[in-house]
C-alpha cells in the first residue's frame, strides 16, 4: 500500500513503518503480494493500537528524527467515500470519488513535503497543537485494551468460548474502535468483515464519521 | 502456573498462596511482581523509576500477606485497580491482564515522546521503534479485515 511512497522517501531520511493490526497469518498473502521495501511488522494483539489510541486503519502518525510525534493518529488519505456507494453495484458518485481522490492525494503530498522540510514544514506541529490533537482515551476505552488483550491471548492458546466473551467486553467498552470490532467479528470468504453487521455499524453512526479527514494544510499546486 | 499479560511482557508464575474464594484476587512475591509488570515491590509501595505508588495504610492488612518461610505476597489486582488500572481475568483465574489505565496513557502520550514498541516482522525479525531514531518515521496502520 506504501510501497511507491516508501521508496521516494527513504532517501529523504524517511522510514514507512506499516504497522498490520493483524494475525501474521492474515496478513502475509498481502505482505507477500505488495513486495514491500519498507518494514512490515505484525502486531496481533494491538499493543501500538493500545499505546497511541489507534482505532481504525489505515491512520498514521508521523515521528520525527528524535522520536517525537509531530501528528497524532489520523485517518491516513482514507475518507468517507465508500459511506455514498451503491450496497448492490458497489458503483460510487463520480464526485465522491474526486474528492476522495484529492483528499487522498493531499495526504500524500503533504507526508512527501514534511519528508523534505521536516520541522519547518506546516503539517509538522508544534507541542502545543500536537498535544491538542491528541486522542483522549476514556476509562472503558482502557479496559477494553485489557479485554481485548485477554481475548488475543484465550483464543491464541485454544480457549475460543471466553476468547469470544472478552471481545464481546472489548466493543462494548470501546464502540470507537473498528479495529477491535473488525478483527474479531465474522470475516467472508474474502476475510473481510464488510457484511450486513459492519454496515449496520457504519449506518448507526449517522453524522459521525468512519474516517474523519486528516486535518492537514493541502500543499498547493 | 498463572500468566500475566502487561504490555508486551507474558509472564507465568506459580501460586504463592492459596486465593479459594477469592477470584478477584493476585497474589504475588516481589521478584515475580517485577518479572510481570517492571514495577519494583519496596517498603515505600510498588516502584518504577521515580515513580512509588503506596499500599495504603488502611488497606495493608488486607492486601499483603506475610507467609511463613517465604517471601511476603503483594494483591496485585487490588494495588492495579487503586492506582486507576484495568485488572481483568479470565474465568479460572490462570491468565490475568494487567492493563494501562488512562491517566498513564495520557501522560507517556503528553511527553510526544512516542511510545517505543517492538514487534516481530512475517520473518519473526524484531523491529525496535526507537532503533528508527535519527530517521522520520511515517507510522502507519493496515490489516486485511
Amino acid at each position: 500500500m506504501w510501497q511507491v511512497l516508501a521508496e521516494e522517501l527513504k532517501d529523504l531520511g524517511l522510514t514507512v513503518l506499516a504497522i498490520a493490526l493483524d494475525t501474521a497469518d492474515a496478513a502475509r498473502p498481502w505482505i507477500e503480494a505488495a513486495k514491500p521495501t519498507y518494514p512490515c511488522l505484525i502486531d496481533a494483539d494491538h499493543h501500538v493500537a493500545a499505546l497511541y489510541n489507534l482505532v481504525n486503519v489505515p491512520q498514521a502518525v508521523w515521528i520525527d528524527e528524535a522520536g517525537r510525534t509531530v501528528r497524532p493518529p489520523e485517518s491516513a488519505g482514507s475518507d468517507d467515500a465508500f459511506r455514498a456507494m451503491d450496497r448492490n453495484t458497489g458503483a460510487m458518485p463520480a464526485d465522491v470519488l474526486a474528492q476522495r481522490q484529492w483528499r487522498k492525494t493531499a495526504y500524500l503530498d503533504a507526508v512527501r513535503q514534511w519528508a523534505r522540510d521536516g520541522s519547518a514544514n506546516v503539517n509538522a506541529l508544534d507541542a502545543q497543537e500536537a498535544i491538542t490533537r491528541l486522542p483522549q482515551l476514556s476509562d472503558a476505552e482502557a479496559e477494553a485494551h485489557a479485554w481485548f488483550r485477554l481475548g488475543q491471548h484465550l483464543q491464541a492458546h485454544g480457549n475460543a468460548g471466553e476468547a469470544e466473551a472478552a471481545f464481546s467486553r472489548a466493543t462494548s467498552l470501546h464502540p470507537a474502535s473498528w479495529a477491535m470490532w473488525r478483527q474479531t467479528a465474522a470475516k467472508d470468504a474474502r476475510g473481510l468483515a464488510s457484511g450486513a453487521a459492519f454496515w449496520a455499524r457504519v449506518d448507526a453512526l449517522g453524522d459521525r464519521p468512519y474516517y474523519p479527514p486528516a486535518n492537514i494544510v493541502a500543499p498547493e499546486g | 502456573m498463572i500468566t500475566i499479560l502487561h504490555e508486551q511482557r507474558v509472564t507465568t508464575h506459580p501460586p504463592v498462596c492459596h486465593t479459594h474464594g477469592d477470584a478477584g484476587a493476585l497474589w504475588l512475591n516481589a521478584p515475580a511482581i517485577e518479572a510481570a509488570t517492571g514495577w519494583q515491590w519496596k517498603p515505600e509501595g510498588l516502584c518504577h523509576g521515580d515513580v512509588c505508588m503506596p499500599v495504603p495504610p488502611s488497606a495493608r492488612a488486607g492486601w499483603v500477606r506475610e507467609l511463613p518461610g517465604q517471601a511476603p505476597a503483594l494483591n496485585v489486582a487490588e494495588m492495579w485497580r487503586h492506582s486507576g488500572q484495568p485488572v481483568v481475568h479470565d474465568q479460572a483465574g490462570q491468565t490475568w491482564v494487567l492493563g494501562t489505565g488512562t491517566a498513564q496513557r495520557r501522560a507517556a502520550l503528553e511527553t510526544l515522546e512516542a511510545p517505543d514498541f517492538t514487534l516481530p516482522d512475517l520473518a519473526g525479525s524484531a523491529h525496535r521503534l526507537a532503533d528508527y531514531r535519527g530517521r522520520k518515521v511515517f507510522l502507519a496502520t493496515w490489516a486485511s479485515w
